[in-house]
């Protein structure tokens, strides 16, 4: 009975002519575009230089500015107003005013100033760029000061140099940091959502009526629906995992029976809450609304892109709800750490506690229909 | 024998009254027809007989099972033919048939002497896809899948609804076949003139049996005198005769009208008035003015 309710669910889903090609594209999509499009990292950032010095330090600096990957040096002004309106237009992301008397101040006195303005609109955009400029004016300063100090007084003059050493993601890879997270996403997706939208159009089009007249059993007719959307689940999980070794070169550290159950684990809670979902969505609509209400939440306090521990304390209380934090801390850290079963059992019996609960209550809620 | 009973069966969605104290008894082999308006709680009723939803109170039994305790049993023995076309649009006509027979544990070949005369029509078509066929094709290939494991008790949902008249003509010829096979067929429409063609009819009107007998018993006990009459302008006549204080009641019936005077007397003069045998529609319509005059429902007999 169930192999043919399987089959029948499979050959619908091939035969759906949008279905197959998400399934095939979600994959390369989230590999190909989605790491480069959730960078963090700001490149190419705009900046007006307005040198008031004119002098051979001042034409230094901007030159080192000019040479730098984070910046394009787009024009140069003569006032601070002017540079102001070119932002203000939008052509530019910042400006560095560089005062008059900024060379004989600094040899003179041994110190001058700069003033940084830069777009906050993007609030992001605008606190990177001038951190990447107040490091490169801080980086100017200190060849300056290594060119005054004589030959012979250098070693005398104690320094702390700091190197710092990233641990599990050697060169802060950002794409290293989104990819598990976003296999997450794309689990939640297939596994959680899609049978869910499936079983709700069946009792929108009422082919469920039709269904509930058969000797089929409401268990065996939801178990129809999930095993397919579990292998394809499982299916694009291990297209993704290929993809991202051979694109990116990223092999996860822990061994593949951990990563599979984890996997399992979280399929498991997700089609749990895709089923207490179309339980009580009677239309397509209804149903597309809760589950976008349901993903926006439970990505923005998932620690997809903001980190957990960053955000006050009642929001750190409120991720405890949501499985996807569970699972893109497990899949982080089984991917980048390596970690093992005892680090990550916390996050399993979290998964596995909300996976009972979400399937009870569909168990539960369907009953009552 | 009875195949289907219902005693006092209710069922209210919140406030709304969808069925009150239905009872009914239907004959192993015969065709029973449900006739009543749109929201007189047909399907309704059809629901629960299918197990598909819980009456409030009452309890029926099909085929000798009681639609609640035992519907895994009660499924396997009944065919249900939603109003809706609820087949897989996305498989083919060949595939739901095969669907449907495996789900109910059997085979096409198995039972392909009862859907024989229905499936020929739309063999030629069976690699098309359920949603792409005609009406009327939609509506043999949904009646092959309710038939395939040879049910005892066959329901069927407003099953001509939207169907032109042609087609409503066959589609009842295939009913008196099954009727042959000994299939108990329950059918609802809210079609007056198909009444004639069921065994029995319950006539339903806001969850409430009206009567319950034989079509011909049905007419034959209409105790009034019926008329009709027509003149070029049948508007203005209808509302001549409701004024008129001699008439019971008047009421257009295609081009004629249908009148029915106090006491039987004929009362004015009325254009082309001659006596008429009435049909289900006008017994329908006195029924439905008794009730709504105040008069009590008895069940059991045609007119009370």
């Amino acid at each position: 009975m169930l192999r043919y309710l399987i089959e029948k669910e499979f050959k619908q889903t091939f035969r759906n002519a949008f279905i197959p090609k998400l399934i095939l594209v979600f994959p390369f999509l989230v590999l190909l575009v989605f790491p480069w499009a959730a960078d963090q990292e700001i490149k190419n950032l705009n900046v007006i230089v307005i040198d008031r010095d004119h002098s051979t330090l001042s034409k230094r600096l901007s030159e080192k500015i000019r040479a730098s990957t984070y910046f394009n040096l787009i024009a140069s002004a003569e006032t601070n107003d002017a540079g102001i309106a070119i932002i203000e237009d939008g052509k530019s992301d910042m400006l560095l005013d560089i005062q008059p008397g900024f060379e004989k101040n600094l040899m003179n006195r041994g110190e001058a100033s700069v003033m940084i303005s830069a777009n906050a609109v993007d609030i992001m955009k605008g606190g990177l760029s001038s951190g990447y400029m107040n490091a490169i004016v801080r980086d100017f300063a200190a060849e300056i000061r290594a060119e005054q100090i004589p030959e012979a007084g250098k070693a005398n003059i104690p320094h702390i140099q700091i190197i710092p050493q990233a641990r599990f993601n050697s060169f802060l890879d950002y794409k290293t940091f989104m990819i598990p997270a976003l296999i997450v996403i794309l689990m939640t997706l297939l596994c959680g959502f899609l049978p869910a939208l499936n079983i709700v159009s069946e009792k929108e089009t009422g082919t469920i009526e039709q269904i509930n007249v058969t000797p089929v059993s409401k268990f065996f007719f939801i178990l129809g629906k999930l095993i397919p959307y579990w292998t394809i689940g499982l299916f694009v999980f291990t297209v993704t995992l290929c993809l991202a070794g051979l694109i990116y070169g990223l092999v996860p550290k822990s061994n593949l029976p951990t990563i599979y159950l984890s996997v399992l684990i979280y399929i498991s809670t997700v089609s749990g809450l895709g089923l207490v979902i179309s339980n009580y969505s009677s239309t397509l609509q209804q149903a597309m609304f809760v589950i976008f209400f349901f993903l926006i939440i439970f990505i923005l306090i998932s620690g997809l892109f903001t980190p957990i521990a960053s955000m006050p304390q009642w929001a750190q209380t409120f991720t405890c709800f949501n499985p996807l934090r569970y699972f893109i801390e497990i899949m982080r850290m089984t991917f980048l750490k390596g970690s093992g079963f005892a680090d990550i059992w916390r996050q399993l019996s979290a998964l596995a506690v909300y996976s009972i609960m979400l399937n009870g209550l569909a168990l539960v809620s369907y009953r009552k229909r | 024998m009875i195949i289907v009973n219902c005693q006092l069966i209710s069922k209210n969605f919140g406030r709304v009254v969808a069925l009150k104290n239905i009872s009914l008894d239907i004959e192993k082999g015969e065709i029973f027809g449900l006739i009543g308006p749109d929201g007189a709680g047909k399907t309704t009723l059809f629901r629960i007989l299918t197990s598909l939803i819980l009456a409030d109170s009452g309890h029926a039994t099909v085929d000798g099972l009681d639609v609640v305790k035992d519907f895994r049993e009660l499924r396997k023995r009944i065919g249900y033919m939603p109003g809706r076309f609820s087949l897989y649009q996305d498989l083919s006509v060949e595939e739901n048939l095969n669907f449907y027979a495996t789900v109910f544990n059997t085979t096409v070949e198995e039972n392909y002497h009862l859907i024989s005369d229905i499936y020929r029509q739309i063999e030629p078509f069976k690699q098309r896809r359920a949603g792409k066929l005609s009406g009327g094709m939609k509506q043999k290939l949904a009646l092959s899948c309710a038939l395939i494991h040879k049910p005892t008790v066959l329901f069927l949902d407003e099953p001509t609804t939207g169907v032109d008249p042609v087609s409503r003509k066959e589609f009842w010829e295939m009913l008196k076949k099954l009727k042959k096979e000994g299939i108990t067929i329950v059918v609802s429409t809210p079609y007056m003139d198909e009444a004639r063609l069921c065994d029995h009819i319950a006539l339903i009107q806001h969850g409430q049996i009206l009567s319950i007998a034989s079509p011909e018993k049905i007419t034959a006990s209409f105790p009034e005198k019926l008329y009709q009459a027509y003149s070029e302008n049948n508007y203005l006549l209808l509302l001549e005769l409701r004024k008129n204080p001699g008439v019971k009641s008047a009421f257009m019936s295609g081009e004629f009208l249908h009148i029915v005077f106090k006491d039987g007397n004929v009362d004015g003069n009325i254009p082309n008035l001659t006596e008429i045998e009435p049909t289900i529609e006008d017994c329908f319509i006195y029924l439905m003015n008794r009730i709504a005059d105040g008069a009590e429902i008895l069940p059991g007999s045609a007119y009370n």
